[in-house]
């Protein structure tokens, strides 16, 4: 079976739904959302829509930072943009979005698999994974022979070697096999704010039958969602922002 | 690094199983050649590599990993090797069957890094088939191999024999790394010897940095120069004074007379201490290498095919085609040039008359190629000539594409409709059925 996982989705539906029709084209049976759902996007219902639906349907969705603090709370780790672009989202939650989102687990497993927002290693912590001891911490935390995170917003693919971590720079398009003898992170692209200089949205494939995980690019509707953000009276940063992919 | 089984099935075909070495004590590179070999062989397509018909993580009784895999019954090249030094015409046949196996591999994203006689198998056509990608790296998969010899500090990646200055220095993936031992290959099997010997310290195999191995022409005076110009040229310390594809060496190999002499060809000595301390010091000082991968290589030396029509060729078509060979040889400086023309071999067969005529006929439209392409200002290491035989043009071009690995065709289309009706159009045929990338040139009216 085929799973799309898709990660920082950040209420940017343009992206979103790119990012499904592709999957879906691409053999898809299901999909996993790696958390972030909402946040500096200007179509948290909408998106939440969407994805509520695919998880009724078997789907699996973890709780990123920007869904916690779009539930409450201070923010006071938020800049200033991530900060209003979260009390704008919680003026627009109703109580069916509030009660979705509340309920999302931090980490989910799903045979020897593991969904994640941001580490294993004490999820709710929001680590970034920027190097090889922060996969390695990450790995270490779990048993599971693969785990899907997002939060950084670049992709790169972790994997262990003899006794250290090791890490891939995967083409988009091309399957890599994961080789059930090592343990493997993959870290995914933002779906909905790319940072890594390629304003496409990011999204991953895994194939689990064949153990194999392809990382794809969709083009898509950037300019509309900048529209809607600006429109949404969001900082007019997180609509320039879409289109350079930074 | 693996047990090696022969696996009869129910049917009677013959497979062969290959399961690694597992288990403590075991080294972890053991278990990194494998998982590599799985994944590369997965990727890899063609006559020129065992087919990978199954694997699995794990066998019956907890046996273990394992792969299935074509069975190759010919002969390894080993035994030819071990007639060496064998000869000009069986090392050339042996040559470019190895050169054109390796091309595919390359073609297909992967060095091989462990070429040597032992991995080279053929099939009962005479096709090479190369085995054992346990060293390989993909240009765009994990390099497992890489990382378990980082790991263990151990010695570079490859045969001592046979293995490139620059993988010993750490650098993986360059596809000239193979094309250096196929110039090992082809001096052992036209000298009987070693070039660099079979050193066993590191020490030992850092010579071949900076030192040159005896001259071929040495050792054997009756070898051709260009035969050694070909050895020689495969055998550069640095890559980039390599052959930018193993296509080129099966294309210099199948046509020598067109292969451009020069004192590497001709000198029975190497360059002296000289030149042995001007490589040391280039190695030394040489800049961390930068990783490429060998299908990116490959697009940067394609070969391209001129199918010139010297009898008529308007000036206006030749000009418009020479300024399509001229983009395409800037774009890509290590492009090869390759300009053909067919003539018609039917009409004076068989009689000895004709036989002088087509003699004549020949050197005279290889002098017309000539004429063509000096117009191109293009070195002439870049730049072959051949005259091809047949009644069929097209089907002439298309055999010389298929064989001579050509990545793009250059032809003119043909101006006058009466002349097309007559003669038929060969450019509308080529573009249809060629193995790869067609342009056809036309004069806009």
């Amino acid at each position: 079976m085929k799973t799309a996982i898709l990660s920082d989705v950040h209420a940017n539906l343009e992206a979103l739904s790119a990012c499904m029709a592709h999957a879906r084209r691409q053999g898809a049976a299901r999909f996993a959302f790696l958390g972030d759902l909402v946040g500096y996007g200007a179509d948290p219902l909408a998106c939440l829509d969407l994805i509520r639906g695919e998880v009724a349907r078997g789907g699996l969705a973890v709780r990123g930072n920007h869904d916690d603090a779009a539930l409450g709370g201070l923010c006071e780790d938020f800049n200033f943009i991530a900060r209003d672009s979260a009390y704008w989202t919680r003026a627009q939650l109703g109580a069916a979005e509030r009660e979705f989102l509340a309920a999302l687990p931090l980490q989910q497993r799903d045979g020897d698999a593991l969904y994640v927002h941001a580490s294993a290693a004490d999820p709710a912590a929001w680590e970034y994974i920027t190097g090889l001891l922060a996969a390695r911490r990450c790995l270490a935390a779990t048993d599971a022979a693969i785990v899907f995170a997002g939060h950084v917003h670049q992709p790169l693919l972790f994997y262990t070697s003899g006794d250290g971590v090791k890490s891939f720079g995967a083409r988009s398009g091309v399957a890599v096999p994961l080789s059930a003898r090592r343990r493997w992170l993959a870290l995914l692209g933002a779906a909905g704010q790319p940072r890594d200089g390629n304003p496409a949205a990011a999204y991953a494939l895994f194939d689990a039958a064949a153990r194999q995980l392809t990382q794809h690019r969709v083009p898509y509707d950037h300019a509309t969602a900048a529209r809607k953000i600006l429109a949404a009276g969001l900082p007019a940063m997180l609509a320039r922002r879409l289109a350079y992919g930074e | 690094m693996a047990t090696l089984w022969r696996a009869v099935g129910p049917d009677g075909t013959v497979r062969l199983l290959k399961r690694p070495k597992l288990g403590p004590g075991s080294h972890p590179a053991c278990f990194a050649g494998f998982e590599t070999e799985r994944m590369v062989l997965a990727r890899l397509v063609g006559p020129n590599v065992p087919a990978l018909i199954a694997a699995g993580d794990d066998g019956p009784d907890d046996s273990g990993p394992w792969l299935l895999e074509e069975w190759i019954s010919g002969p390894s090249l080993v035994e030819a090797a071990r007639r060496a030094p064998l000869p000009e015409t069986e090392v050339v046949r042996l040559g470019m069957a190895v050169a054109t196996a390796l091309h595919a591999v390359h073609r297909q994203n992967v060095v091989h890094h462990d070429l040597k006689p032992q991995h080279i198998l053929f099939r009962d056509d005479g096709t090479a088939v190369l085995i054992d990608f346990g060293l390989a790296a993909h240009g765009e998969l994990p390099d497992f191999a890489a990382d378990a010899a980082d790991g263990a500090r151990e010695m570079p990646l490859g045969t001592p024999a046979y293995i490139a200055p620059e993988p010993l220095r750490g650098e993986r993936g360059n596809p000239k790394s193979d094309i250096f031992s196929l110039g090992v290959i082809l001096y052992l099997l036209a000298t009987g010897r070693l070039p660099f010997g079979a050193p066993e310290s590191r020490g030992g195999m850092r010579r071949r940095l900076w030192l040159d191995p005896p001259r071929p022409r040495a050792l054997r005076p009756e070898l051709p120069e260009w035969l050694q110009e070909i050895i020689m040229r495969c055998l550069a310390v640095l890559p980039e004074n390599r052959y930018a594809t193993a296509a080129q060496v099966a294309h210099d190999l199948a046509h020598p007379e067109q292969v451009v002499i020069t004192a590497r060809g001709r000198n029975l000595q190497g360059g002296g201490w000289r030149a042995a301390a001007r490589r040391w010091w280039k190695t030394v000082t040489a800049p961390p290498p930068v990783r490429r991968a060998a299908a990116e290589q490959l697009a940067r030396a394609p070969h391209v095919l001129v199918a010139i029509d010297t009898e008529h060729e308007t000036a206006a078509l030749a000009a418009a085609m020479r300024q399509v060979v001229r983009r395409a040889a800037s774009a890509d400086s290590l492009a090869r040039i390759t300009c053909v023309n067919v003539i018609d071999a039917t009409l004076s067969a068989g009689q000895e008359e004709a036989a002088e005529l087509e003699r004549g006929q020949r050197t005279q439209r290889l002098m017309a190629l000539h004429h063509w392409a000096r117009e191109l200002a293009l070195a002439p290491e870049r730049l072959r000539f051949h005259v091809l035989e047949g009644g069929d043009a097209a089907a002439a071009l298309l055999d010389y594409a298929h064989t001579q690995h050509v990545d793009q065709i250059v032809i003119g289309a043909r101006g006058s409709s009466a002349l097309r009706r007559l003669l038929g159009s060969v450019s509308a045929r080529i573009a249809a059925e060629a193995p790869c990338t067609v342009t056809v040139v036309r004069i806009t009216a």
